[in-house]
């Protein structure tokens, strides 16, 4: 899947202005951004998903125009086909694991029934190890069963790509690396095109193919990113 | 007792209409203040909410100067419609829809305050449209607080008094309500009929109110 963003964007709060100015390409299937906090690798994937609109630029990815601040376009996020996942997951706390699975899957103004069933629902209910909990609500649930419940609702509906923000944050060591090999083996499997945003280096090692790095809201070499070893497969960006 | 019974049904019948209508333009209103911002917001809010702190009977001229006969809103309805609103039950209505709105709309635009935007951008991503989030993702997370507000503006409608009358005046089983019943039996030195409807009056507000704290924010998880 080809990814291509060249955007830029300016924040202000108060006195203080954060400037970013992003260009990077790759048709890996496993793209990580790695950056510090603050380097606007966060800023970097809502644009992708459409949350957050840059001042100027384009956004493409696997041939379809996502937005072009020249010719007009922007797609809004209901027609991106990406699925995101959330830091802290933003699983909906009035809705069981299933109604959550589902809601994506039901047009309408109204959300699914605690009872309804379906097929891809059910499909990823199981895969993920969590038909026990389909009656359950998100704050009765652990780390690691909230994400796979909310992996499990950003998939249901076939995304063509998998934008992850920070997705082992949350977690405790030990859960961070199984998860991280649970994601390793599924995003294999679905042949998914993902793009992770992290400051954690083991996600790097773990995940990346092609890494690029941000600090300070513009792509950067390594060492100014503050990683400090570069897996041998790995060929950073810029 | 007839009269006492009538008055409780009209009571009920506007304070349940003007809840109704509350209901829609304080969610409405509640949302807009939350979410978009416009010069004049602050300003908005503030007249909104004077119902609060004005006495009713200032608000029941007022709206007999805009509703009333030679009023620009009354001579229009007159004209166009056949409609006058003035010492009819719609017209307490329309007295205690107002003199409520603040109860509903404040407590509206706090609850759609805090609902957490990133879960209504999950919502987008997932491929909901613009309505469906708001119904199925930021209505049912405001809307303990707004359930709340909406029975205390009930309970504030039924015991609505000084605007009623202006408007509305007080005829027995067509305008008559509980609370301005309650005054009219006082007047006449009819102290059983009082006793009566005081009575009525207060279970119902007690009920009401017991209903709305059960409902309140933060009481019960929020779910």
């Amino acid at each position: 899947m080809e990814l291509d963003i060249d955007i830029r964007k300016t924040l202000r709060s108060g006195k203080r202005s954060f400037h970013l100015d992003v260009r990077l390409h790759s048709t890996s299937q496993r793209i990580v951004i790695y950056g510090p906090s603050g380097s606007g690798k966060s800023l970097t994937l809502k644009a992708v998903a459409g949350l957050m609109r840059p001042d100027s630029g384009h956004i493409r990815l696997g041939g379809t125009t996502l937005f072009d601040g020249r010719a007009g376009i922007n797609l809004p996020p209901q027609a991106r086909k990406v699925a995101y996942l959330f830091q802290d997951y933003a699983l909906f706390p009035h809705l069981t694991v299933r109604q959550n699975i589902g809601f994506g899957l039901a047009d309408g103004w109204i959300n699914p029934s605690v009872n309804q069933r379906h097929e891809a629902v059910d499909y990823w209910l199981g895969t993920f190890h969590l038909d026990h909990l389909a009656h359950q609500f998100p704050d009765e649930l652990s780390g690691g069963q909230r994400q796979r419940t909310a992996l499990a609702r950003a998939l249901v509906a076939r995304p063509q790509a998998l934008l992850l923000d920070e997705p082992f944050a949350a977690l405790d060591p030990a859960l961070r690396v199984r998860m991280r090999a649970e994601l390793d083996e599924l995003q294999r499997r679905l042949e998914v095109p993902m793009v992770l945003i992290t400051h954690d280096e083991d996600d790097v090692t773990a995940l990346g193919d092609h890494v690029h790095c941000l600090h300070d809201g513009q792509v950067a070499d390594a060492k100014t990113a503050g990683l400090v070893e570069l897996p041998h497969e790995v060929a950073a960006g810029a | 007792m007839d009269l006492a019974w009538s008055a409780l049904g009209l009571s009920l019948k506007v304070a349940g209409w003007a809840t109704v209508l509350n209901l829609v333009l304080g969610v409405g209103v509640g949302f807009l203040l939350a979410r978009v911002s416009f010069p004049g917001r602050d300003l908005l809010d503030t007249v909104l909410t004077l119902p609060m702190v004005m006495p009713p009977t200032v608000l029941g001229y007022y709206l007999l100067v805009i509703l009333g006969r030679r009023g620009w809103l009354g001579s229009w309805l007159q004209d166009t419609f056949g409609i006058h609103l003035i010492f009819t039950w719609q017209g307490a209505v329309i007295a205690a829809t107002i003199v409520a709105f603040p109860l509903v709309f404040k407590p509206a635009r706090a609850a759609f305050e805090v609902v957490d935007g990133q879960l209504e951008q999950a919502a987008r991503v997932l491929g909901v449209t613009e309505v469906g989030v708001f119904f199925r993702v930021t209505l049912p997370l405001a809307w303990r607080g707004i359930l709340a507000g909406v029975l205390l503006a009930f309970a504030r409608a039924l015991g609505e008094f000084g605007a009623t009358l202006m408007v509305a005046g007080s005829i027995p089983g067509k305008t008559q309500t509980l609370s301005v019943a309650v005054y009219e039996a006082v007047q006449a030195g009819q102290d059983e009929v009082a006793n009566t409807l005081v009575l009525i009056t207060s279970v119902v507000c007690i009920v009401v109110l017991m209903t709305a704290g059960r409902l309140a924010p933060g009481r019960i998880a929020n779910r």
